[in-house]
């Protein structure tokens, strides 16, 4: 069973290669003119020429897959149609934003998922045990753009206790543009390390609700999937022997219990960490979230198809990327997986 | 039907010794649905499933006004108001009507796609189990291929090539969702791959395409099928989420995503005409995910016990 870490990296380059080949398939075998997609139909003959030229459009077509991948690995996506901009540079301006999102909604998903998983497993039956899973049951079945909406309309438009669309009120944002550098691009971050905290609290206020909400869906996973790898574990002989030795059941639970539950559950809060990136295309468009999926979203609507299969190929190396590292995570954790 | 025949009838369902087939699978069944009885959550989403059904059906009759015609005079109407129990909307449509009309919709593109994925998975699944060896690496490579990416992404970029509307959304839902089926039904066919019965029929003289289709598909049907319901939640959400950027269902038919997104304007002053189709959508997709959890608990022992 156990993968060597050579296998693991030939397996990941296999299943990167064949995403850029879904990509283009995509993009290139569909009856659409590529060059006239990407550049749009006012482009000069002398344009349309040289991006021939640039994808290899005249030579066979595993050899333009070659120059596809070759280019992929360069980070060369292309030339967005709206800026004239490389898709690369503008992916890397946006996706910060989706990333300290999608961060702190898992933060969120952990905090209240593991505990109330929990909770329902060591209750089986009971109403927290119900609470929990109806609880789950719901975000499993709550539109994630409808959900933001509501929420917009209920704490924004009603309540008034949270910021509304955007990272920053219109005022600060253009004092954050002028006066705190940009380091890592998540603005929680950029404006604690200068010191602005009238402006980090403004800041909270607006991510609140949009990371609450994602939080709240990756919650709904991950309480059930804790709250199954708990009651497995709690049928175990160790467990038993523990609780005969009378050991408190607080330490049972949280210490003997839970390093084993630790071990499938880091694949699920990756799972969960890549699906939020997916939610977020929804959520950014609800709340103006300058991320990587109000990128997406909006290269769509303007046609611009370099932009879409960029952030559709970023998007899927992401997902790579993090089943990768909970394939990591799980051989530090789990000393059976090591050798 | 009289009480006397009723007892008859359970009776014979209970028999613990059936005497035909029919009477064993009959029986079967029986027992399935006496549990999934005993589950409420089960059956407050068998429920709403029905009523979905219902309400599709007889969509011409339950709804009280034409769900397309435009009335300016009657825009942005309150809920309750007279004749339009949800409000209108901002071409002065009755909100209600929209609704009913529009589970048509919601019911089309998950039965269009609960066909075509399955089948699909199931057939690439049950080749790649059989066969083994190469067959089944290459298969099994391509299936990760597509779980690695994000399905909304793929539809989204599937739907960005092909155009916006109903087909071609149906179309990027089905082959973004087919790699669980076939994982499901490649592991089900390992199971019976090497069994006794499959050994005597393949001696008779069968090849691997009757083998696959009569003996090997039949076996894994149960599996799929549970997998097919808890995804249904999943294939609405993502229908709506086509539909609210604009790439699903075309105006003026009446998609429920497509519904929101064209509230979201009024979001503020006339709430209720983004609420109510995600109302609806959440309701269907928590009925479809209720009835999932509860049947999978029934037919499927191994999960019972979690």
């Amino acid at each position: 069973m156990v993968k060597s870490l050579a296998g693991i990296a030939l397996s990941l380059l296999f299943t990167f290669v064949g995403l850029l080949l879904v990509t283009f398939v995509i993009a290139r075998i569909v009856p659409i003119d590529p060059v006239l997609s990407i550049l749009g139909d006012r482009a000069t003959d002398a344009q349309i020429a040289a991006e021939r030229l640039r994808l290899g459009l005249d030579e066979p077509m595993w050899k333009q897959f070659g120059i596809y991948v070759w280019q992929a690995l360069q980070g060369d996506f292309g030339i967005s149609i709206r800026t004239r901009e490389p898709v690369i540079e503008e992916i890397a301006r946006y996706f910060p934003a989706t990333l300290e999102l999608a961060t702190l909604a898992t933060i969120f998903g952990v905090a209240l998922g593991v505990p109330a998983g929990v909770l329902a497993a060591t209750r089986p039956g009971s109403w927290a045990d119900h609470v929990v899973r109806l609880v789950g049951l719901m975000g499993y079945s709550m539109p994630v753009f409808w959900l933001g909406l509501m929420g917009l309309l209920l704490f924004y438009g009603i309540l008034g206790w949270v910021g509304g669309p955007g990272r920053l009120d219109p005022a600060f944002d253009m004092m954050f543009q002028f006066e705190v550098t940009p380091h890592t691009g998540m603005i929680l971050i950029d404006t604690a390390l200068a010191g602005r905290w009238d402006m980090f609290a403004n800041a909270v206020s607006h991510i609140i609700l949009p990371a609450g909400l994602l939080g709240y869906l990756s919650m709904a996973y991950i309480s059930r999937m804790t709250r199954s790898f708990m009651m497995n574990e709690l049928g175990q002989e160790y467990i038993t022997t523990a609780r005969v030795k009378g050991m408190p059941e607080r330490r049972v639970i949280w210490v003997h219990a839970m390093k084993n539950v630790m071990v499938p559950l880091i694949t699920v809060v990756a799972l969960s960490y890549a699906s939020l990136l997916e939610g977020a295309v929804l959520t950014e468009t609800i709340f103006g979230w300058p991320g990587l999926g109000s990128y997406i979203t909006d290269a769509l609507m303007a046609n611009n198809m370099p932009a879409v299969m960029g952030g559709t190929i970023v998007v899927g190396m992401v997902y790579i990327g993090l089943n990768l590292l909970s394939d990591l995570l799980y051989r530090l954790v789990d000393p059976r997986a090591r050798t | 039907m009289s009480t006397s025949g009723m007892n008859q009838m359970t009776a014979w369902l209970r028999d613990p010794n059936p005497t035909s087939r029919r009477q064993a699978r009959l029986g079967q069944a029986y027992m399935a649905w006496l549990r999934m009885r005993r589950n409420p959550l089960a059956m407050i989403g068998l429920a709403i499933v029905l009523v979905l059904l219902v309400m599709a059906a007889f969509a011409p009759w339950l709804a009280p006004h034409d769900p397309i015609a435009q009335n300016l005079s009657n825009r942005l109407l309150p809920p309750l108001s007279p004749g339009h129990l949800m409000g209108t909307d901002d071409f002065g449509r009755d909100i209600l009507s929209r609704i009913l009309y529009g589970s048509r919709i919601t019911l089309f593109i998950i039965g269009l796609v609960a066909v075509t994925a399955p089948v699909f998975g199931l057939a690439v699944g049950t080749v790649a189990g059989y066969f083994g060896g190469w067959t089944d690496e290459i298969l099994m490579r391509i299936t990760d291929i597509f779980l690695a990416f994000p399905k909304l992404i793929l539809a989204l970029a599937l739907v960005a090539v092909l155009g916006p509307g109903m087909e071609n959304a149906i179309l990027a839902i089905a082959i973004t969702s087919w790699p669980p089926y076939a994982r499901v039904a490649r592991a089900e066919t390992l199971t019976v791959r090497s069994s006794d019965y499959i050994a005597a029929v393949r001696l008779q003289g069968a090849g691997p395409v009757r083998i696959i289709l009569g003996h090997v598909m039949p076996m894994c049907l149960p599996s799929v099928i549970i997998r097919v319901t808890l995804d249904m939640a999943g294939i609405i959400l993502i229908a709506a989420g086509l539909g609210f950027l604009g790439l699903g269902v075309q105006p003026p038919l009446p998609e429920w995503g497509a519904m929101i997104s064209a509230g979201r304007k009024y979001l503020f002053e006339q709430w209720w005409v983004a609420t109510m189709p995600g109302l609806a959508i959440f309701i269907v997709s928590l009925g479809f995910n209720l009835l999932g959890d509860g049947l999978r608990d029934v037919l499927d022992p191994r999960s019972a016990g979690r």
